[in-house]
């Protein structure tokens, strides 16, 4: 028995090539669902009032007024005019639906891909990716001006006997963020009914019994409902991954359909993917770090998982580094003298080149930063990062969507687009609105994958010593 | 006793040991038992005799027939009820179909899972005999509990009981049906 103990152990891998446990000081399944439900169940703390209030300030107060004071009057209250059309309100679609890719990447593909390590992380990311394709949603409703006719935009029988455009990318888009929506939430929804059933077995208060009862709908945590849930899951985190690639593209497409220099190019689909992706990982690295702190789940959300969001990131940085630096070559080498002086201008006009530097300095620079250990584990500077990164890409969608059009083709039609105190409001609002439905969802929701995490861990394999193999079972 | 008995059943603290007393209940030839746990038990399903879930066919014709309704949609809207000229495009064409309808399939094959998957578990269901149970409010946390049904027909109190004891079960218990 040493014997072949003693073999194991000189065969196992060298300590630097182990794979980092998914849980820290792994205590036993019980420590676990305490520890996972304590936050849901515990008395809020005071760090989350004082988040909370701005929050819902902005989202109750100033993101209403913004919204009404537009709808009331038109479109003109933001900056939005001849010859840029599209302002703020496209630059900010484009940045929270691209916040919400990472979301959809981390909890479907690496689920995919079987990456353990998603379990901790993968609720979070969803909850982001739902609750910023709510807001990247709103951009383009009352972007039409008159969100009153939004139903147009739909194919529904008229008594003026019109149909939507079928053939436009805009026609599409509804349809794509439409399906995001609805995709993103029942994959919420599905994945959070194993752990309705956790604190519903665990709640104290009738009110709360109920309202758990309710939302578990009856699970039990058979083996056939295991069955049943675990190929519904795997056939949305299918259904997911397609849309990972399928909405940016399509909002890709919005641009690349136009003639506008600067726009008309085949790699805008790939290009808007990447960059969603490549945003998104920066706002989980903003969410996770002062959450996993303030929640005490430390020994959950392990630097091994921080570390391993900050490679992704950099992984994607340096696609976004490649593109860039195909989008300047191919403006050069098409010989286009509006494709060169957009491009040229991008970096050496006016009014917009600070933009311009900002992005190549973040997205191109600071990204660079991650690949070192040191930077990957410390975690403020992964914070201030993270943080960095969302404002590169939103400096990058500025920079096509208005670094294109208020130079067009004809020097008498070009302008200048400055942004009102209405655009900025909103976008204020919509960040109000994110960031408290985010802090709502943690103090009252199952905030990491309690079952998924269980499942993850050695005490979950059967054929695992901890898990009560015994010598007999051998393989299965 | 006035309430029926809904089934007897056992604890268990790991995994492994459950998955050993799955087999003895399989061997025996029981029927209608099921395996409660926290999470997915890894090789259950083999032991359990249970076939592939039907969910995967509910999304696929779901998805399916909304891929099928978003193509008749573009070709009944753009081409028939009011014929749309587009960039001198003819009319209809399959290639302009795709993007909106693969879109809807995607759509169609989500809603598909989840309704699939909370169909084929009877789902909602508010109330359980086992949930009235207090030891089985542990199986959400670290027990795993088998539940052999009053229903099958190899059911007795004091065999399967002996089993279930016999199998490593712990508070091996009798589950009224309170309905």
């Amino acid at each position: 028995m040493s014997d072949s103990l003693n073999q194991l152990k000189a065969l196992a891998a060298p300590a630097e090539l182990r794979r980092a446990p998914v849980v820290e000081n792994n205590q036993g399944l019980g420590w676990l669902t305490d520890k996972l439900s304590a936050f849901a169940e515990g008395k809020t703390p005071l760090w989350w009032w004082i988040l909370f209030i701005p929050a819902a300030f902005a989202a109750t107060v100033i993101f209403p007024t913004c919204l009404f004071y537009q709808v009331f009057t038109g479109v003109g209250v933001w900056g939005n005019n001849h010859p840029v059309m599209w302002g703020l309100d496209i630059v900010n679609f484009i940045w929270w639906v691209g916040v919400a890719h990472a979301g959809t990447l981390i909890s479907a593909l690496l689920f995919l891909t079987r990456q353990h390590w998603r379990t901790t992380i993968g609720r979070m990311a969803e909850a982001m990716t739902v609750f910023s394709v709510m807001m990247a949603g709103l951009y383009p409703a009352i972007h039409v001006g008159r969100a009153w006719f939004d139903w147009f935009m739909f194919p529904v029988p008229n008594s003026n006997g019109l149909w939507p455009q079928f053939r436009s990318p805009l026609m599409w888009d509804v349809f794509a963020v439409n399906t995001y929506l609805t995709v993103s939430t029942l994959f919420f929804f599905m994945g959070m009914i194993p752990d309705f059933a956790v604190l519903r077995d665990r709640s104290t208060t009738r009110v709360r019994k109920g309202i758990f009862t309710f939302l578990a709908m009856g699970w039990t945590g058979s083996a056939r409902q295991w069955h049943h849930y675990e190929k519904a899951y795997l056939v949305l985190c299918g259904l997911c991954t397609l849309l990972v690639f399928t909405v940016s593209s399509i909002v890709g497409l919005d641009f690349c359909t136009a003639q506008i220099a600067g726009w008309h190019a085949t790699i805008f689909p790939l290009y808007f993917v990447i960059g969603a992706v490549f945003c998104g990982f920066g706002m989980v690295l903003v969410i996770l770090i002062p959450l996993r702190k303030w929640c005490g789940l430390e020994q959950i959300i392990t630097m091994s998982h921080i570390d391993k969001v900050a490679k992704l990131a950099l992984v994607s940085g340096l696609i976004i580094d490649y593109i860039y630096l195909m989008e300047f070559f191919i403006a050069w080498y098409s010989g286009d003298p509006y494709e060169r002086w957009v491009f040229g201008h991008r970096l050496f006009g006016h009014t917009y080149m600070v933009l311009g530097w900002m992005l190549i300095g973040i997205n191109v620079g600071v990204t660079q930063l991650l690949w070192f250990k040191k930077v990957r584990s410390n975690l403020a500077l992964l914070f201030i990062i993270g943080v960095l990164i969302n404002i590169g890409m939103w400096c990058e969608r500025f920079v096509i969507v208005v670094g294109s059009l208020y130079q067009e083709f004809l020097p008498s039609n070009w302008g200048k687009y400055m942004p009102t105190i209405w655009d900025i409001g909103l976008y204020i609002g919509t960040l109000g609105a994110f960031f408290m439905l985010y802090l709502l969802f943690v103090k009252f929701l199952p905030m990491i994958a309690i079952a998924e995490v269980k499942g993850a861990m050695p005490q979950a394999d059967p054929h695992h010593r901890l898990g009560g193999a015994q010598k007999e079972d051998g393989h299965e | 006793m006035s309430d029926k008995i809904y089934g007897l059943m056992a604890e268990f603290n790991t995994p492994g040991d459950v998955l050993r007393a799955a087999k003895k209940v399989r061997a025996a030839g029981y029927h209608r038992w099921d395996v409660f746990s926290p999470f997915p038990i890894h090789g259950i399903d083999k032991v359990m005799g249970l076939k592939n879930s039907m969910v995967g066919w509910v999304s696929l014709a779901m998805g399916g027939g909304a891929f099928v309704s978003g193509f008749v949609l573009l070709w009944f809207s753009n081409a028939f009820d009011y014929p749309l000229i587009v960039g001198g495009k003819p009319m209809f064409s399959v290639p302009m179909t795709f993007v909106p309808s693969y879109i809807l399939m995607v759509m169609g094959g989500a809603i598909g899972a989840l309704v699939g998957m909370l169909a084929l578990n009877q789902f909602p269901r508010l109330h359980h005999p086992l949930l009235h149970k207090a030891r089985f409010e542990l199986v959400s946390r670290d027990k795993f509990v088998i539940v052999i049904g009053s229903t099958d027909p190899g059911f007795s109190l004091t065999e399967t009981r002996q089993l279930l004891e016999s199998a490593g079960g712990l508070n091996v218990d009798i589950v009224e049906d309170k309905d």
